[in-house]
């Protein structure tokens, strides 16, 4: 029910775009990272609080019982607002807070979902937060309810090279046009899309899988036109998908 | 329909990457879109890519062109329809003597209900303390309440001793207090998620203590000390805790929805920027609670005498009362007042 689960968000420009929604389990690991984190900072702070304490004692110890507070009550909140929805823990998992309208997080609106995070806590280790998250399609907890949040994956995601899949070779199929038309009309623009994604993802293929894949694809564009055999010959399945997809999506 | 894509990547990639360009620069502060000459760039831009990504998912073409172009629309839609949505840039003093007493006012049907159930519960905790007054240990929390009459308190407090239990340790008992009221004041804003029925809970049984308490110092003729002891910090401290009760009791009526034909959504995301204004008013006047507690509140007489502390703590009251009534009206507000 939660692998998977988008959220379409449609913009007044008539497009419709998708943000993948992180799940109770990626959300509950970035959650243990940053308990991690504040428990560690504890640690590491004790001995300076004890100097404090000895050296400037009783606002020395008063400054320990205020770091403490601090950091225990506000870390969730300083962290979301300064990192732009992001604590320690979510930004290592790829994870982040935002608007569940795709908008930019309010700095209130951070402020009522960790307002909130008390009722999710409760009864112990986060139960109610996680079963509102694992029934709930948009995967909120009730602190994203209140607040109009969601946790969203961000993948770091480059521009695809499509150059290098279909510019710089040599394609045989360009001597015979008429043919090349009968293929832009015979194939499908499902079956275009498959061999340019197998060609794309060929770097990551393993040579067996991608010999199996390319000669079932080749048998398929095959049968639809059918070149001179002086055209295809000694043109391996590879080759021939890579011609035909060169074909399909260069301008004539 | 099957588009040329290696022409259409490379005519169009020199205007993505300027819009990723410009988008990080962005949201890493170097830029802004209240720019007019900018922000008509950025939506020339973005606009651009939007048509771009309509025509690649209208080609049906090669779907990692078209995550990338989905999260440069997504990027760039979050950064551009969010232009006018929040404050130009927080401003601390704007926030304190204009937001602050603005979303209170605006918000004041909700401070009334906490009030008044904070007084019923008062009524009802002087009755219980009224009908038995061995109830006291049941209903006092805490132990130096408990252990000690009224009487034995005042006497023990006003010699030397008393006024010095705290010497050495107030600067961290200040903060404890502190921590320790945010903390509660936090929950009762949350637990209006119970559709306010925990924030009702929580008010009426802190009414029924204040009650209980009062008419135990009142029973025992310690009026004088109990309104030097309580007014310094409780002043602030009281009605920071019926701002908490305002807030928590505004979360229940969004969820529950009285008179509000908006959705759930709608309705929780209005009131979401007046609770986190409360919750920081809030927060600020338990700090300066907490340091009259510590400081001044733990001194009776004869070392503070009791009119100074009665004094100050009805100072406060009054001043308390012009800031939240009247501090950052506007003129509107007073012609809608009239």
């Amino acid at each position: 029910m939660i692998r998977g689960a988008v959220l379409n968000i449609a913009t007044p420009e008539g497009v419709t775009f998708s943000l993948p929604l992180a799940g109770p389990v990626s959300r509950g690991m970035a959650l243990f990272i940053d308990f991690a984190v504040v428990s560690a900072a504890f640690n590491l702070l004790a001995p300076l609080l004890g100097l404090l304490n000895l050296g400037l004692g009783d606002f020395g110890a008063a400054a320990g019982i205020l770091i403490q507070f601090i950091m225990s009550e506000t870390y969730f909140l300083v962290s979301e607002i300064l990192g732009r929805g992001q604590t320690l823990g979510k930004k290592v998992l790829g994870l982040r807070v935002m608007d569940e309208r795709g908008l930019k997080l309010r700095p209130s609106q951070v402020i009522v979902r960790n307002l909130v995070r008390l009722a999710d806590m409760l009864p112990a280790m986060y139960l109610v937060g996680g079963a509102c998250s694992l029934l709930n399609r948009r995967c909120q907890r009730l602190g994203d309810i209140a607040a109009g949040t969601v946790v969203v994956r961000i993948a770091r995601i480059k521009q695809p090279d499509v150059e290098n899949v279909l510019g710089g070779k040599y394609n045989s199929f360009r001597q015979l046009p008429h043919l090349e038309a009968r293929l832009r009309q015979k194939v499908s623009a499902e079956e275009a899309q498959l061999a340019l994604a197998t060609l794309v993802r060929r770097p990551d293929l393993e040579q067996e899988a991608a010999n199996q894949l390319f000669s079932q694809l080749a048998e398929i564009f095959r049968e639809k036109v059918k070149f001179p055999e002086e055209t295809v010959f000694g043109l391996t399945d590879e080759q021939y998908v890579r011609n035909v997809v060169d074909s399909l999506y260069r301008k004539k | 329909m099957i588009i040329d894509l290696a022409k259409f990547v490379e005519k169009e990639r020199p205007y993505w990457d300027e819009f990723e360009r410009e988008l990080n620069r962005v949201s890493e502060g170097i830029t802004s879109l209240q720019d007019l000459k900018y922000s008509r760039r950025m939506l020339n831009l973005f606009q651009r890519t939007c048509a771009d990504l309509g025509r690649i998912g209208a080609a049906n073409a090669e779907p990692e062109l078209k995550t990338y172009l989905e999260a440069l629309v997504a990027r760039g839609y979050a950064e551009i329809h969010s232009v006018g949505a929040g404050a130009p840039g927080f401003r601390f003093w704007h926030w304190l003597l204009g937001t602050f007493p603005q979303t209170f006012r605006r918000h004041l049907w909700a401070f009334h209900a906490s009030w008044v159930l904070t007084v019923v519960g008062a009524v009802v905790g002087a009755v219980l303390m009224g009908a038995d007054p061995e109830s006291r240990e049941v209903l006092f929390p805490f132990s130096h309440l408990t252990e000690q009459t009224p009487s034995e308190r005042v006497a023990r407090e006003e010699k030397k001793e008393g006024s010095r239990e705290l010497e050495g340790y107030k600067a961290r008992f200040s903060t404890g207090l502190m921590a320790n009221n945010i903390k509660v004041s936090i929950n009762a804003v949350a637990l209006g998620l119970t559709y306010g029925l925990g924030t009702v809970v929580l008010l009426f049984y802190n009414g029924v203590i204040l009650g209980a308490v009062v008419l135990d110092y009142i029973r025992d003729g310690q009026l004088v000390f109990l309104l030097g002891w309580l007014l310094p910090h409780g002043s602030i401290e009281i009605p920071a805790i019926l701002l908490a009760g305002q807030g928590g009791i505004l979360i229940g009526r969004a969820l529950i929805g009285w008179r509000n034909r908006d959705g759930l959504r709608t309705r929780m995301r209005k009131i979401a920027p007046d609770i986190a204004t409360l919750v920081g008013g809030i927060a600020i006047m338990l700090v300066w609670a907490g340091i009259i507690e510590a400081f001044f509140s733990q001194y009776h007489a004869p070392v503070l005498p009791y009119w100074v502390k009665i004094t100050f703590g009805l100072s406060e009251i009054v001043f308390l009362y012009w800031f939240l009534t009247w501090c950052g009206r506007t003129k509107s507000d007073e012609e809608g007042g009239a």
